[in-house]
């Protein structure tokens, strides 16, 4: 067992792993961080995509030891004070989900896609998502909703907390 | 297709800038774009998924699978197991000499129907890889799944097989004790049923004066692929037994448990909490959750199992895989006289609970839109050591819909015309309607030339016609290929006689209740379980509208045989026409109910009362009284008359009269690289009628998630086994679903003609996009291709695919068809190159 400390959604945790153990297995069977979610066993789908000190990667591509040490923010953590994150808004209002699986991860990776395309192109949108997998939207919306909290102040940021 | 960032803003403003918590508006809540009530709690993370519950001294399963597509096990030795820590268990089939339960199949086609016992762990032979042999219990998913690596299990392999064709020979035998493969056989013929004439004369006639166009058409096999793996929690601590499970379908599973574990229906709660998709392939009894639950039960513990992507792709059943060989007659002039299909379609190893039926639904669609004035339908279903095979969107009817759309466009090529023209020429017209088809079955309404007119004009069809020939003109290395598909489809499973009349085991009907709670506050109990959908807001539009009520004070419950006591919950299109329908009923009733007590509330006379705006009133007068105040004096039940109950709740059941047809327009515009086979879609325009809409962006979604999976079938996707029955694509690296960059922006619109058989006017639109856009897509590339001989692509159209049909073409042209196609008689040899595995090169 290797003993880490991780600052995950704002809070601070200081756990024994093992070594194997994938972030995303730590996020949700030892802080109970349920909302980041797994839907694949070879980092595929980007379903358990969160943020590792402000940029995005699949939790199941990282190991929780290699979170040592660092900021974590999950799908958990974006929306503060009862203020829902600008993208988490554009998804709600551009019916950009369906069973919502797919959608902690999908918001997580098009707030990453915003940091490096504050005003993306279609086909920045959709290359920024090409590694998180939707069966439910045809994706038609999702690139909406990315597209619309492009305008929103605050879209690229970790969480909205930041923004204030 | 190139979007300026400037147009997508455009397209992103559209839609309403709703805050969350916008009131209701003063209009009528159906037609409105509702927001969904179900997105915060999926946008902040805070989604109650089955693999999410934890409970006080929950064991977790790992099942021991067989690597093995036929053999027979010899011994399991699970001693290298047991030992390991934290396992506290390890079964195999020989610890439950009295079962664990059987997966049913609810739908024999015929009485003769060959149906192997579909048990859910293996103890003597497994008929397709991925069977389960062993269960390992350990107090950690992890340590489950060490420990199932240590279960050594010898197997003795057996002769399989695995293609459909080759299984019709019954030289090798997917079960050697059935003595065949064939599972059951299945005929409609217009002349025997009445309803048209001979087909065969209609065809040898036209071989004497008409046209005849024979084709035969592959339908690969594909997997739902839902976002969320498949799981099951159960809780055998309680005098009832509670199950979570990632379910399409709680109350059919509840059923299916009692009737095949002799548990009493009344000791077993199923709940499906928030679900991951489904796409039918959720709408089975599984083996997996009927050994969560005797594993439960046997150590008194609460149990989970949450399936790894792997074993998704090869133990949840597959969709698909026909071989389709079509015959169509038709006079010189166009005009059809006779349609005959013959199928043959992989059940895979079981039948599963609606396998054998799922190919039938075709004897009603491959006709389609279209006068057929006779048909005949064969289907033959086989068995085979492949995963077994079910409903995936659409069911049936996207098979059906791509043999006679793509049929119609080779009728059309062979006439030299254009294939919507064709179409038109064949299509019953909207002062036709109601019409009974030569299937039989009558199509309430729908109005074809106005899709397609709509559909025609977004698409900017001529110009693309007149793009598509002067780039025939220069040689273009790219060509412009433009593909049709008007179709459809048969929604609102279904009316209980028809399915009594086809052995149906179940009723087609739904059942809703309301609660008027004391608060003013309304609960919708709802027998549909909705798994992405959006039942959720869209009920609560239905009953803010009926019974006046704000759509924020409606809470729709759903997916808990405790809660939702009675149900046949979510598939087929079905939801809103059958489910809603009862949802209506159930509100009408809670208005008659109240009409008494307002009577008495308001001293005055039931006949001049008249329910408006949520409220009962006086005619002529200002006096009234509300629903909710209703609700809260009948709470109260202080005074009230004596002939009453004191309660306006209601429930209702809805059975329907009759399926529901939505049709549509679809036309694609794909560019192919002459070069190197690559195609991209460079527009899609679809009209859909789906009569009424509560919401239009929900059904906006739901059109663009079914177009996409639809494209998938025409282009990416494909289950493909090796030759020892080893399933190649058997993760999401080979199994490639569509991401974002690999799909455009759709352009979608809706004609109305309003559905008769239910009072909503609704008629369905989960499976449209599914059902339409697979021959769309494929008619454009053989469109922008056949100028150069090639008049079919077998799905996937990967680009090693068309640029083999390409150079082969090149070389001799007319042989494509030969090499590119499976060979539908018994005893040819068989060019599927599904089956031998080529990449789909996406």
């Amino acid at each position: 067992m290797t003993r880490i400390t991780v600052t995950v959604d704002g809070d601070t945790y200081t756990d024994d792993v093992e070594p194997r153990t994938l972030l995303v297995q730590y996020l949700r069977e030892n802080l109970g961080k349920v909302g980041t979610v797994i839907g694949c066993d070879t980092s595929n789908c980007g379903a358990c995509t969160v943020h590792l000190d402000g940029r995005s990667v699949k939790s199941c591509n990282v190991l929780a030891v290699q979170a040592d040490g660092h900021e974590v923010t999950t799908i958990e953590g974006l929306a503060t004070d009862g203020q829902l994150h600008p993208m988490q808004k554009a998804f709600h209002e551009n019916h950009a989900l369906q069973c919502g699986y797919c959608t902690p991860g999908m918001i997580m990776q098009a707030i990453d896609i915003l940091k490096d395309h504050p005003d993306p192109s279609e086909q920045q949108i959709r290359e920024g998502l090409e590694g998180n997998l939707c069966r439910c939207t045809g994706y038609h919306n999702i690139v909406k909703a990315v597209a619309a909290a492009a305008k929103a102040p605050g879209a690229e940021l970790a969480s909205s907390k930041v923004g204030e | 297709m190139t979007v300026s960032p400037d147009a997508l803003v455009e397209i992103a403003e559209e839609s309403p800038q709703a805050d969350l918590t916008e009131p209701s508006g003063a209009g009528p809540e159906i037609g409105n774009r509702r927001l969904r009530k179900e997105d915060q709690r999926l946008i902040t993370g805070r989604t109650k998924w089955t693999d999410n519950i934890v409970l006080p001294g929950m064991l977790h399963l790992a099942m021991v699978r067989s690597p093995f597509a036929h053999a027979k096990i010899t011994s399991i030795d699970t001693s290298g197991a047991q030992g390991l820590p934290n396992v506290v268990a390890v079964f195999t089939a020989a610890d439950f000499p009295d079962g664990m339960g059987a997966c049913a199949n609810a739908w024999p086609i015929t009485p003769e129907q060959v149906t192997p016992d579909h048990l859910p762990m293996i103890g003597e032979r497994v008929a397709c890889a991925g069977e389960i042999v062993a269960v390992v219990v350990a107090r950690s998913a992890k340590e489950a799944r060490d420990a199932a690596e240590q279960v050594d299990v010898d197997y003795e392999e057996l002769p399989a097989v695995f293609d459909a064709m080759e299984a019709m020979k019954d030289e090798i035998l997917a079960h050697p004790d059935k003595g065949t493969n064939k599972s059951a056989f299945w005929k409609l013929d217009s002349k025997e049923a009445g309803t048209g004439g001979d087909v065969d004369e209609a065809i040898a006639k036209a071989r004497q004066d008409g046209v005849v166009i024979e084709r035969e058409f592959r339908q690969q096999r594909l997997i739902p692929a839902f976002m969320e793996p498949r799981s099951t929690v159960v809780d055998p601590t309680g005098e009832q037994v509670t199950m979570w499970s990632a379910t399409q379908i709680p109350h059919i599973l509840r059923f299916l448990i009692a009737a095949t574990t002799g548990m009493p229906e009344s000791k077993v709660r199923v709940i499906a909490p928030d679900v991951g998709g489904g796409f039918g392939g959720k709408l089975q009894t599984t083996p997996e959750e009927f050994i969560t639950l005797a594993v439960a039960r046997r150590l008194g513990k609460p149990c989970k199992y949450t399936e790894t992507r792997s074993e998704s792709l090869i133990s949840g059943h597959h969709g698909r895989d026909q071989y389709q060989k079509l015959t169509l007659a038709a006079e010189k002039d166009g005009t059809v006289t006779g349609l005959k299909v013959d199928l043959v379609a992989n059940l895979g190893a079981y039948v599963a609970i609606v396998g054998g039926g799922v190919p039938v639904l075709g004897a009603w669609m491959f006709n389609s839109i279209y006068k057929f004035p006779a048909y005949q339908f064969n289907c033959q279903t086989v068995l085979t050591n492949t995963t077994w095979v079910d409903a995936y969107r659409g069911a049936g009817r996207p098979e059906a819909t791509f043999g006679i759309e793509r049929i119609m466009d080779e009728l059309a090529a062979e006439l030299g015309r254009d294939p919507l023209e064709v179409r038109e020429q064949n299509w019953i017209k909207h002062e036709e309607f109601p019409f009974t088809s030569v299937a039989g079955m009558t199509y309430d309404s729908g109005n074809y030339e106005a899709a397609t007119a709509r559909a025609k004009e977004l698409f900017g069809y001529d110009a693309l016609r007149a793009e598509q020939a002067e780039r025939r003109e220069r040689k273009d290395p790219v060509q412009l290929g433009i593909g049709v598909s008007t179709f459809t489809e048969m929604c609102g499973l279904a009316p209980s006689r028809v399915l009594g009349s086809l052995a149906y085991g179940a009723g087609g009907w739904e059942h809703a209740s309301i609660r008027m709670l004391p608060t003013g506050k309304v609960e919708v109990i709802t027998g549909t379980s909705p798994h992405g959908q959006g039942h959720e807001t869209a009920w609560s539009q239905i009953v803010a509208d009926r019974l006046g009520v704000p759509f924020e004070d409606v809470e729709v419950l759903h997916g808990d045989t405790a809660v939702a006591y009675k149900g046949l919950d979510t598939y087929g299109s079905r939801s809103l026409v059958v489910g809603a329908e009862a949802v209506v009923r159930a509100a009408d009733k809670v208005i008659e109910k109240a009409k008494g007590f307002a009577a008495h509330m308001l001293e005055a006379s039931e006949d001049d009362l008249e329910f408006v705006g949520g409220r009962y009133g006086v005619k002529g007068t200002d006096k009234g009284v509300g629903l909710t105040d209703i609700a809260l004096a009948t709470f109260a039940s202080h005074d009230y008359p004596e002939h009453l109950e004191p309660g306006i709740d209601a429930d209702a059941t809805f059975d329907p009269d009759n399926f529901s047809f939505p049709h549509g327009t679809h036309l694609c515009a794909m560019e192919v690289d002459t070069e190197t086979g690559q195609s991209r879609m460079r527009s899609y325009v679809c009209v859909d009628d789906i009569g009424h809409i509560i919401n239009p962006l929900i059904v906006e979604g739901q059109i663009h998630g079914g177009l996409v999976q639809g494209i998938a079938q025409a282009l990416w996707e494909e289950a493909i086994f090796d030759e020892n029955g080893t399933l190649v694509t058997g993760s999401f690296v080979d199994y490639t679903l569509p991401t974002a960059a690999d799909t455009i922006s759709f352009v979608t619109e809706n004609t109305i003609s309003p559905s008769t058989t239910n009072t909503l006017g609704a008629k369905g639109v989960g499976e449209a996009g599914t059902i339409a856009s697979t021959p769309a897509v494929v008619n454009a590339i053989v469109d922008a291709l056949r100028p150069m001989g090639i008049d079919d692509i077998v799905m996937p159209c990967t680009p090693q695919r068309v640029w083999k049909a390409i150079q082969t073409a090149g070389d001799h042209s007319g042989d494509v068809a030969a090499q590119a196609q499976p060979h539908f008689d018994e005893g040819a040899a068989n060019a599927d190159p599904g089956v031998t595995g080529e990449g789909n090169g996406q």
